[in-house]
């Protein structure tokens, strides 16, 4: 301690350097105890799940190491390829009714009027949005059932006689969708409108001076100019949909069985996991589904320019 | 001159007409289908079974309806459905606190400290913040088992806890609203990196904060798919299982385990409505919140 002190005087024109080295080394150390808490989490429960879901779909139940087989295996289960593909369908419908139904209606909200009335909009729109998760689909079962539906007569103009009728297996994409944009598009909608708010007014008073008319601003400036939010609206939406579970199980409950319980892939690795008891074939239809979510957010972080990873 | 300029605002006018009309139309058929529900759901308590059938659907019934749902519904299986909302309450408030108590700092130290790995730890963030949440569900019930904590509200509680999006959006607030300098002018002050955390970072964090404990609260309150899997008993379940569960009970879904029970559609209506009161409330002061999150989680390039 005396030595240094005494060095430290000795070099006194160096100690600024040596200072800031220090504290960066302060700084480094402080830097691992703060971020040591979540580090903890993510290990638990981000990284060690992967690993291990890894892990158990490159071996078997006896954990010996059997390359793809689990992979093969589920792939050819034949309730695999219907699974996807009731999930595709799905995909395609919701978004393209999100994304179109959403820009479209946060131009007209942000430009088309007054910001009262589009202030109450977006906040009725973006109400039901609380009912995320089983209660969303509670309150649909009931608005699909004609004997108590308040759009009864809909329902039964459309050749639903009774509750039976709406829930066959054919029309759950739809229903899938009408519950997705139910509790998802408002609060969309509200993000579409504020990333609209961030146009300069300038940019669009100029639009207007050249005689740009309102349809034309939003498909030549405003569009363009939220593209960005509109992709990343997009992946987020699809990657959320490809891991439906919740919906089509409770779905299935309520149709008392006509409707698949292995509707969507992840209600298939369920069934793997706890009807078969088979915890690697679960795992390797889940690492199927990582793969999808992962692909997802590379391409939002590699691909955008949304997300800062380093402050310039 | 006049005439002309009259003439063509005229033109004008028609020729938006038929958009305007297509737009009244959309906007009209929205709030139908958002708010209808709503009201529905609303109304349905204050009616017995029978009455949601004959009468108009959005008619109100009466008080002494909505008190028979109520009494039905909390006599249901002993009081469940309090038992079911105190564990909501209970896991989502433990990971609430958790959450806020690992990702302000973490969030603080990615956007200003420096540290080996510091890069590597905000892309993984990132990458699983993206990642829908029901991604890693059934990987971390395997990991579980494997441990042997199914059935325990740890089980619940800390994988809720973890929540990379809470992170970024406290990593985006510090990187843009605290800067550098404030903090190596303190330093030189001699203040440590822990009373620089305290003394300057935290009482700043006090909004970012509020956003993320909004965020991981309604996400938690509303999980199913994890508390889904791995808790067996119904005096464990969160609410969202247990209104699972009711659904299974109600005749009109099941005629024949719901049969000789007192849950009927009025009955569930209410559990929806109370189930999701404390989201309710905070959605009803949360709509700027949702934006600034959104948009700050992404920021602008």
């Amino acid at each position: 301690m005396t030595a240094l002190n005494t060095g430290h005087e000795a070099v006194s024109s160096v100690t600024p350097v040596r200072r800031r080295a220090t504290t960066r080394r302060r700084a480094g150390l402080a830097g691992y105890l703060f971020v040591s808490g979540y580090a903890i989490l993510l290990l638990a429960f981000g990284i060690f799940p992967t690993v291990y879901a890894f892990f158990l779909a490159l071996t078997n139940d006896r954990g010996q190491f059997t390359g793809l087989n689990q992979f093969i295996k589920v792939a050819q289960d034949y309730r695999f390829a219907p699974a996807f593909l009731n999930i595709s369908l799905y995909l395609v419908m919701w978004l393209l009714s999100v994304v179109v139904l959403t820009v479209v209606v946060a131009i007209v909200l942000r430009s088309r009027m007054r910001p009262r009335l589009s202030a109450i909009f977006r906040f009725l729109y973006y109400l039901p949005g609380a009912l995320a998760g089983v209660a969303s689909v509670l309150v649909w079962l009931f608005m699909l059932d004609p004997a108590v539906s308040p759009v009864s007569w809909l329902l039964r103009s459309l050749g639903f006689a009774d509750f039976a009728a709406v829930l066959s297996p054919g029309d759950l994409p739809v229903i899938l969708v009408l519950i997705a944009f139910w509790t998802g598009a408002g609060g969309w909608i509200v993000v579409m409108y504020g990333a609209l708010n961030n146009i300069p007014d300038e940019v669009l008073e100029a639009a207007r001076t050249d005689g740009a008319g309102p349809w034309k601003t939003a498909w030549h400036i405003q569009i363009p100019m939220i593209r960005k939010w509109i992709a990343y609206m997009a992946i987020l939406a699809f990657a959320g949909g490809t891991q439906l579970f919740v919906e089509p199980q409770m779905l299935q409950t309520a149709s008392l069985g006509r409707v698949s319980p292995t509707w969507s892939p992840n209600q298939l690795a369920y069934v793997y996991a706890f009807q078969h008891g088979d915890f690697n074939g679960a795992a390797a239809i889940s690492i199927f589904l990582l793969a999808l979510g992962l692909i997802c957010a590379a391409l939002l972080v590699t691909r955008s320019d949304l997300f800062k990873v380093d402050e310039s | 001159m006049t005439n002309t300029s009259h003439a063509s605002a005229t033109r004008r006018r028609q020729s938006t007409l038929v958009p305007n009309l297509i737009v009244i139309v959309l906007f009209a058929a929205l709030l139908l289908f958002f708010i209808v529900p709503v009201i529905w759901l609303l109304l349905a308590p204050t009616k017995t079974a029978n009455e949601l059938i004959h009468d108009n659907p959005l008619s109100f019934g009466s008080l002494a309806n909505l008190g028979a749902a109520w009494r039905h519904l909390i006599t249901f299986q002993d009081h469940a459905l309090l038992v079911w909302l105190r564990n909501s309450a209970v896991y989502s408030i433990g990971a609430l606190v958790v959450t806020l108590a690992t990702s302000v700092p973490a969030g603080y130290a990615l956007a200003l400290t420096k540290f080996r790995g510091r890069k590597t730890l905000l892309v993984i963030t990132l990458v699983v913040m993206i990642m829908p949440t029901a991604t890693l569900v059934l990987p971390i019930f395997l990991e579980l088992n494997q441990f042997g904590l199914i059935g325990t509200i740890w089980s619940v509680i800390l994988p809720f806890s973890f929540y990379p999006f809470g992170v970024y959006l406290v990593y985006i607030y510090f990187a843009t609203t605290l800067p550098r300098e404030i903090l190596a002018a303190a330093r030189i002050d001699g203040c440590s990196e822990w009373q620089l955390f305290t003394r300057i970072a935290l009482p700043l964090a006090k909004p970012v904060a509020a956003l993320v404990a909004f965020f991981s609260f309604v996400g938690n309150w509303n999980n199913f798919f994890l508390p889904y899997l791995v808790l067996p008993n119904s005096d464990q379940f969160p609410i969202q299982v247990g209104l699972n569960q009711l659904l299974s009970s109600t005749p009109s879904f099941n005629p024949v385990a719901g049969a000789g029970l007192n849950i009927t559609s009025p009955e569930l209506a209410l559990a929806i409505i109370i189930a999701i009161v404390p989201v309710l409330v905070l959605f009803l002061f949360s709509q700027r919140a949702l934006v600034s999150g959104m948009l700050a989680g992404a920021t602008k390039g």
